[in-house]
């Protein structure tokens, strides 16, 4: 078997050794108009035009030099191929030519931009550049991964990870995108936080932006006055948080331990709310709760009320968003109701405990990984959401929003963003820490190696009851509010003409058939199709890094592992809106130039959702024992094989909630897309605010009312494709028993 | 239809260490040798390093310093993937989602065989160890015992250079477990498979072992047949955790050659000296070595007499220790407060030194 690695180890070597160099000798260096898969450019002069050319036609015509000196760490590896793995020159030449290369594509992409040099004292260093360079295209993206994974080669044949291939480049991938994608637009953001007006920096600009009482005023509880947008962030996410919390569990619970007929029903309604883009929850209750809104005119005109304004501030926005998240924490929390092992339960019954201890004593602690779980995204959530306060928030301001006001609006303040941004992300990682101090070191593995028989106990009635009159509640007041969306977007104008009407439907998705084909003459045709094809593109990249990430963390150890989690967490942490102002600063300038592409949505969503993937995947993983990757590991597999073997199969529920989710949260998605959509890639969700915007509420939530459609029909495709895990536990029979 | 062999290769620890951080010592320079086609059992207190030693043999832990060998090739640095070891594991780690041929043909596929060879072979496997016909179950519907010989024919199926079992029994009951125990040494004896084993259970080694190492604070206390350890104990530690053993203290007044002159209260006699010199000393006897109403010994007084239906047992207190003997003899049993000479069978008493 020590045979085998030999063979499979050098094809992946020069499997990456070619990689870079067809990036350097075929495919253009540059980005190319109309992207790569255009064509236009194959007949357009390539390889010799200057637009198109790759690297070394560029370099022999005496243009850009200074891309020159990568043909040396492209040449090295050359001298790697023949030699062992145990060598340690195969792991010296790996090593520095991944260094050398990767590091001569960072500077050189950072310090020679559209206008020549890109830092005055490099100017004054070297003399003035004539030449210039635009954003980098496949070509560099092939060289740069090439070098990137020479680099983990190299350090794996070093010893790392016990030489572990697969695990190394992993992890110096994970690395990488993280690094481009979450750390550099988000400290080019923060370092305007200290940035004068004459563009020198300073602390003192930070800490005037940072004390202000706007910020940390506490005037609400001692008069009239109004609390600091911190404090109204802080309380709102902790309240709905828990809200969530407990809610998700109430639903896991009815749908896992209770004799409830309709428990399918159940799972089904409480995926309603999160494939519905945010703001049209607001519009419902506002259409419902709202000044006319109908529930309001018909207790005004019972009891003869004045109807209040009380629903914009913080009651809305919080019913808004509690009604937005918690299907979050029921996914996260029935994966981990369902992994609590049954033998526990049935072992503490035998013990003597009454149902109710059981309950108590055993699975609600062996529960508390998933509760502090769904606590967490419901606060960050809360923290991070921008559509609901912006439409219901009234006085009641909250970061996000101010955020995006102090970058949109007219103060156009782009410091106190950042100011505003720290704050935000020194909460959210607080709740983080505290997540992670409270569930201490406890092991919850409770599906052992050993196959597992057994049922889960049903829930003692003095909780059963109250659980289903508060899911009976619940799921009474969504369908009302679903109800609302879909009569709505039937109605001519609401409030003023309730004559019922497919209007709305046609201008948005009227279609011809001509005799050249299908026309689609809608107006909302264009932005649909586009996000579908971002949402489909985005999904499974989400779902695919989420999850290997999730591996990484939860069953390899290697140094600067807690650093590592922090920095996949990140970008959960950080609202769409500082995301969307960020990326716009970052990537609008070479080397990575992707500003009005559809790659930056995805790109995008990739890093604001992965997060969730990677906790769904930790919470599933980390109930899986490690003798069954151990055993594989003794077996023959490689970490691999294992990993697509053992690990992803047994995961199906935890890949069914990424998938899901990202696909959903890319099409329902506002706060980050608003700045990155373009002419070309006009997203669904932008548009339908811009149809709110110009009052065209009829349309914008007949477009919603499509879209929530659509995605319950990817949601029910997803559920049949990914199918179900049997690992045998003999549930279903015995219910039908008991 | 194919027959299960075996490729038996030796194992060699040579002077190695692991650390756990910089702090944690949990093996401490061992040297281990193994022979290839035999059982070798680990054995010590719970701690000791036995299972970890387990673990760098299979590739799951690296030693921090030192080198093993399995035939002559140097592993210390192979992965798991890379060594030709399978694993037995404490929970049976049967993947839970796979049936039962699933499970067993699970290795194969990793080792160049093609669909057929993969399964016949795994086939042969589950016959081996007389599950025919349960190939299509899920582990969930199989007992205990079954679960554990999947996990058994997953790993033969491989022919491994080494077989590794990691306390493979605790999970069974009593009587489940010496037939388990049995089969194992049956299959190892008749493929000729180096098997390493881990255990904490005495009894459980003596009955399967080639050889049993005895470890205790990350290092070997003892390496010797089932026998030499039983009967000659190299210190106190290694008497008291195979089997049970009296250990009482003695003085060596004189040695000549090979040979101690020993007083045991005030009861004199000779034993091989075993290397321990003059002064305070410790004798480890078996509780069956004791010969109650011998010629020449020591003062005693029953204290205890239980009867247990093959024997006597009783407990017998003398002016400097208190013992622990059985007696064949069920028919005539002592009486308690009766006095008694108590001496030693030829074989049976063991000069250690004081630890």
């Amino acid at each position: 078997m020590a045979t085998s690695t030999k063979t499979l180890s050098q094809p992946i070597l020069l499997l990456w050794i070619l990689v870079g160099w067809a990036g350097f000798l075929l495919l253009p260096w540059y980005l190319v108009d109309g992207g790569l898969f255009s064509d236009q450019w194959l007949v357009d002069g390539y390889p010799f035009d200057k637009n198109y050319a790759p690297a070394v036609f560029l370099i022999t015509q005496g243009e850009k030099l200074w891309l020159a000196p990568l043909l040396i760490p492209l040449v090295m590896p050359l001298f790697a191929l023949k030699r062992e793995k145990s060598d340690p020159l195969y792991a010296k030449i790996l090593i520095l030519t991944g260094a050398i290369g990767f590091s001569w594509l960072i500077i050189q992409g950072f310090s020679i931009g559209i206008r020549g040099w890109n830092y005055d004292w490099l100017s004054s260093l070297f003399g003035k550049l004539d030449g210039r360079q635009f954003g980098m295209g496949y070509g560099g993206l092939f060289l740069a991964s090439s070098f990137l994974f020479l680099l983990t080669q190299g350090i794996a044949a070093r010893g790392a990870i016990n030489g572990d291939v697969f695990v190394v480049g992993a992890i110096g991938f994970v690395i990488a995108i993280v690094g481009a994608f979450v750390f550099l637009p988000i400290v080019n953001m923060l370092m305007s936080a200290f940035i004068t007006e004459d563009g020198s920096y300073s602390f003192l600009v930070f800490a005037g932006k940072f004390f202000d009482d706007r910020l940390w005023g506490l005037s609400c509880l001692i008069g009239p006055g109004r609390c600091g947008v911190a404090w109204n962030s802080l309380f709102l996410a902790v309240c709905v948080g828990f809200l969530t919390t407990v809610l998700g569990l109430i639903f896991a619970l009815v749908v896992t331990r209770s004799g409830f007929k309709y428990r399918r029903a159940v799972r089904a309604l409480t995926i309603l709310p999160i494939i519905t883009p945010p703001f049209v929850i607001g519009l419902a209750l506002i259409l419902m709760f709202g000044l006319s809104g109908s529930i309001t005119q018909f207790f005004s005109e019972l009891f003869g009320l004045q109807p209040t304004r009380w629903l914009y501030g913080l009651p809305g926005v919080m019913i808004a968003q509690v009604l937005a998240y918690t299907p979050i924490a029921f996914l996260v929390l029935i994966g981990v109701v369902e992994g609590v092992s049954p033998s526990m339960e049935e072992a503490a019954q035998t013990l003597r405990a009454s149902r109710w201890q059981v309950f108590k004593t055993v699975s609600l602690p062996l529960m508390r990984p998933g509760l502090a779980n769904a606590f967490l995204l419901g606060f960050i959530e809360s923290m991070a959401d921008f559509g609901n306060p912006l439409i219901l928030g009234g006085n009641f301001d909250v970061l996000s929003t101010e955020i995006f006001f102090a970058i949109v609006g007219a103060q156009y303040d782009q410091g106190r963003a950042a100011v505003l941004a720290i704050v935000l992300l020194g909460f959210t990682l607080t709740a983080f820490f505290a997540q992670r101090k409270w569930l201490g070191k406890k092991s919850y593995t409770t599906v052992s190696g050993k196959g597992d028989s057994g049922v889960h106990p049903l829930m003692p009635s003095g909780l059963a009851i109250p659980v289903l009159v508060i899911a009976a509640i619940w799921s009474t007041f969504t369908l009302t509010i679903y109800g609302m969306i879909i009569y709505g977007s039937m109605v001519k104008l609401w409030g003023v003409d309730n004559t019922l009407t497919f209007k709305h439907y046609v201008t948005a998705f009227s279609v011809r058939v001509t005799e050249k084909g299908w026309q689609w003459t809608g107006s909302a045709w264009d932005s649909f199709w586009t996000t579908i094809q971002i949402a489909t593109i985005a999904a499974p990249l989400t779902a695919a890094v989420g999850l290997i990430t999730a591996y990484l963390l939860t069953r390899q150890s290697f140094r600067g592992k807690n650093a590592f989690e922090f920095g996949t967490m990140l970008s959960f942490a950080i609202p769409g809106t500082v995301i969307g102002v960020s990326y716009i600063l970052a990537f609008n300038v070479p080397p990575i130039e992707l500003t009005g592409t559809g790659a930056i949505l995805v790109i995008s969503f990739i890093f604001r959702n992965m997060p969730v993937g990677v906790r769904a995947g930790i919470a599933s993983m980390s109930q899986l024992d490690k003798s069954l990757d151990e055993s594989s590991l003794t077996l023959g597999a490689n970490s691999w094989q294992t990993f697509r073997k053992i690990i992803l199969p047994l995961l199906k529920p935890a890949i069914l909630a990424a998938l899901v989710y990202s696909f959903v949260r890319a099409m329902t998605a506002i706060s980050a897309v608003i700045f990155l959509v373009s002419a070309k890639y006009d997203m669904a969700t932008s548009y339908i605010i811009g149809r709110v915007e110009n009052n065209d509420y009829g349309l914008a939530i007949a477009y919603s009312t499509t879209l929530i459609f659509v995605m319950l029909l990817a949601v029910g495709i997803l559920q049949l494709l990914v199918g179900r895990t049997k690992i045998g536990r003999r549930e279903s029979a015995a219910r039908e028993k008991s | 239809m194919i027959d299960i062999n075996s490729k038996a290769a030796t194992v060699s620890f040579r002077n190695v260490t692991k650390m756990y951080g910089s702090d944690v010592t949990a093996i401490d320079n061992i040297n281990l040798d193994i022979e290839a086609g035999k059982l070798v059992t680990l054995l010590g207190p719970s701690g000791c390093g036995k299972t970890t030693t387990l673990r760098m043999v299979a590739g799951l832990e690296m030693a921090t310093q030192g080198q093993i060998f399995i035939g002559d090739v140097d592993v210390t640095n192979l992965p798991a993937t890379d060594r030709d070891v399978s694993m037995v594991f404490q929970s049976y780690a049967l993947f839970p989602h796979m049936t039962v041929l699933e499970n067993v043909s699970y290795g194969l596929g990793f080792s160049g065989f093609n669909k057929s060879e993969t399964r016949e072979r795994a086939h042969a496997g589950l016959d081996l160890v007389g599950l025919k016909g349960y190939s299509e179950r899920l582990p969930s519907a199989l007992s205990g015992g079954q679960q554990q010989r999947v996990a058994v024919a997953r790993a033969l199926v491989l022919e491994p250079q080494v077989l590794l079992f990691d306390e493979p029994l605790s999970n069974l009951d009593a009587k489940l477990r010496r037939q388990v125990r049995e089969e194992i040494r049956e299959i190892q004896q008749n493929l000729g498979l180096t098997v390493v084993y881990v255990t904490h259970d005495q009894e459980e080694a003596l009955a399967v072992s080639d050889e049993i190492v005895v470890m205790r604070n990350a290092s070997i206390a003892q390496m010797g047949t089932p026998r030499q350890l039983y009967d000659t104990p190299a210190d106190t530690f290694v008497a008291d955790f195979i089997g049970e053993a009296n250990l009482l203290p003695c003085e060596v007044t004189a040695v000549s050659g090979d040979v101690a002159h020993v007083l045991l209260g005030d009861f004199q006699t000779t034993l091989p000296s075993r290397g321990v010199s003059q002064g305070a000393a410790i004798i480890a006897i078996r509780p069956s070595r004791l010969v109650i109403g011998a010629a020449s010994g020591f003062k005693a007084v029953v204290n205890k007499a239980t009867y247990v239906g093959s024997r006597m047992e009783y407990t017998l207190v003398s002016g400097f220790s208190t013992m622990f003997a059985v007696q064949d003899d069920v028919d005539n049993p002592l009486s308690i407060g009766q006095e008694v000479i108590v001496g030693f069978s030829k074989t049976g008493p063991v000069l250690l030194p004081v630890t």
